[in-house]
């Protein structure tokens, strides 16, 4: 089977977010950039549902400037069979993310795509559903596993989206308001991935050596005939409200005291 | 003239808090835009539910029926578009919780609109605010279509009033689209305890606990609340991961949140610091939690919490 997986580059979650004085966007000099962590657990998943279903292959795609190409060598690094860096500089939205990714889907065509919930950077969490929707193709968000990241499952390496008897479906357990629950999807289809869905591998060095010499294809949003002028446009940023310095307590004697007469909480 | 529809998460009948959290954020757009505001509920019991709306808004349209059972992104997005364009609305609003972020984007692409997600302001007719980088930044972002969809970060907004007089319910007759998406099976995790995104109180607990939860459970029954955890303690697998307050789990904005043993990495203040009150226990005195805390212990949970529980007893 073939499995499409996503990677954004996106600022390291350590590093310090800071607003440019003109509140255009955040500072991005001096900031780390990385592959989302979402997306990360989309490629391990995509690297164990290749590994227990041969023949397959994972193709990492990414929307962005020359420099993601960075971040879809990690993908590659981490296991990958091959990349493809949809280039574009200028400042996209998720509605142009997802019609340039539906572009790539209809030329790849893989049996399923697999992505973060959602990149940490602009944290919108809408392109994989965007997506679904204009292909007409079956989703689940926030998919997870029904065990825990200290099972004997997830210490073996097992999928947790679990694909059918005959590689037309696959069931996928999506953690959602209130409890835990379970889909079964027509292939091909959309897989957002939430956090405990595995742990990501770290790439070795030898292959990070060996994704060096993986192919990584460039192709052209006017060549894949999308304009990709957002709908939605970020007109400011700021930096959030601070919060007042607050106060340290002696003791729980003083905390209860304060809670109960000043914040009136308790 | 123009409308905004409002769409309700509902279960069995049941209205979800978190609806008249987002009809508040319509109210506000409303506002700007002069707008009237209609509803629809989707699914088993939508009837009912449609009917709970009514009592805060004019005209509510009920979506029931065959393929519209479960929450199915593919079928309740089709019933939302068609309540959208049955209403000509120009707006759909929607909480951003599971079911909101599964369908609105879906309904966006069903009605060529563009989506500002999780929103925390109405600024104008078309701009809203957005927390960005984990709450490190928050957007002014415009969305430029004519038809917008917006989803509400609950916990920004304070539940809507009810209307002087009751609206009216009218049931929908949509066909459900042949879903490629099947319903398997839910499992409701159950707590006595308040749900983490609608409780008054948290107590969240962090590594510091080393994964014993007795000491941070007590308090929250002593206090009515939730019990949440950070992601180290998550990760860990100590607790589930329904509990995770942050920017990567739940977003939750209670009037107090007591945070013990949490050193305050910033994915998890994002999760955290909109709520009133922060209490800091911690036995590291640099631990950056402080800085956002209203009150701060430096002290060992395990000695601090039953002391704390004890005291609020007293006060019951």
């Amino acid at each position: 089977m073939k499995i499409l997986v996503t990677v954004k580059r996106v600022e390291d979650y350590e590093s310090k977010i800071k607003v440019r004085p003109d509140n255009s966007w955040i500072v991005t000099e001096g900031v780390n950039y990385r592959a989302n962590p979402f997306d990360e657990i989309a490629v391990e998943e995509a690297l164990r549902l290749r590994d227990s279903n041969a023949p397959s292959e994972v193709v990492a795609v990414s929307v962005g400037s020359a420099a993601a190409q960075a971040e879809i060598r990690s993908a590659l690094a981490m296991g990958a069979d091959r990349g493809i860096l949809v280039k574009h500089d200028a400042f996209v939205d998720s509605d142009g993310v997802a019609r340039l990714l539906k572009a790539v889907i209809e030329k790849e065509k893989p049996d399923v795509v697999l992505m973060g919930k959602q990149a940490v950077d602009v944290d919108d969490n809408v392109v994989g559903q965007l997506l679904a929707e204009y292909l007409g193709w079956g989703q689940a968000t926030f998919a997870s596993k029904k065990e825990s990241l200290e099972s004997p499952e997830e210490k073996a390496k097992k999928p947790g989206l679990r694909l059918g008897g005959d590689k037309k479906t696959m069931q996928v357990v999506r953690e959602v308001d209130g409890g835990v629950e379970t889909l079964e999807l027509q292939l091909p289809a959309i897989v957002t991935v939430d956090l405990r869905l595995n742990v990501p591998r770290y790439a070795s060095l030898p292959n990070i050596m060996k994704a060096k010499k993986k192919p990584i294809e460039e192709l052209q949003p006017q060549a894949l005939g999308v304009d990709p002028t957002p709908k939605v446009k970020v007109v400011r940023v700021e930096a959030p409200p601070a919060r007042a310095a607050g106060v340290k307590v002696p003791d729980v004697a003083t905390l209860v005291k304060k809670l109960h007469e000043e914040a009136k909480v308790v | 003239m123009a409308t905004i529809l409002v769409i309700a998460e509902q279960s069995h009948g049941h209205l979800k808090k978190a609806t008249l959290n987002a009809l508040t954020a319509a109210q506000q757009l409303a506002q700007k835009n002069g707008a009237t505001i209609q509803g629809v509920a989707i699914g088993a019991g939508a009837q009912q539910a449609a009917q709970e709306l009514a009592a805060y808004v004019g005209t509510v349209y009920a979506v029931e029926g065959a393929g519209f059972e479960h929450a199915i992104a593919e079928t309740h997005s089709a019933a939302a578009a068609e309540a959208a364009k049955k209403a000509s609305a120009t707006d759909v609003v929607i909480a951003a919780t599971a079911y909101g972020k599964d369908i609105a984007p879906r309904i966006a692409a069903k009605l060529s609109a563009g989506v500002a997600s999780d929103i925390l302001g109405v600024v104008s007719g078309n701009q809203f605010k957005r927390a960005m980088w984990a709450g490190n930044a928050i957007a002014t972002v415009e969305v430029t279509t004519p038809v917008k969809v917006i989803t509400v970060r609950a916990t920004e907004f304070a539940a809507a009033q009810k209307a002087g007089s009751a609206g009216n319910v009218q049931a929908l007759s949509v066909s459900a689209p042949a879903a490629k998406t099947r319903f398997i099976e839910f499992n409701e995790v159950k707590s006595a305890r308040p749900e983490l995104t609608e409780a008054s109180a948290v107590v969240s607990g962090g590594r510091g606990t080393k994964g014993d939860f007795k000491a941070v459970e007590a308090l929250a029954d002593v206090l009515g609340a939730a019990v949440g955890a950070s992601r180290a303690v998550v990760d860990a697998g100590w607790q589930p991961n329904d509990l995770q307050v942050g920017q990567t789990g739940k977003v939750v904005a209670p009037k107090l949140y007591i945070a013990a043993g949490i050193s305050g990495a910033i994915q998890h203040l994002a999760g955290m610091k909109g709520s009133k009150t922060i209490v800091a226990i911690n036995k590291d005195p640099e631990a950056p939690i402080f800085q956002v805390a209203d009150y701060g212990l430096v002290a060992d949970l395990f000695k601090a919490l039953p002391e704390l529980t004890e005291e609020v007893k007293k006060l019951k």
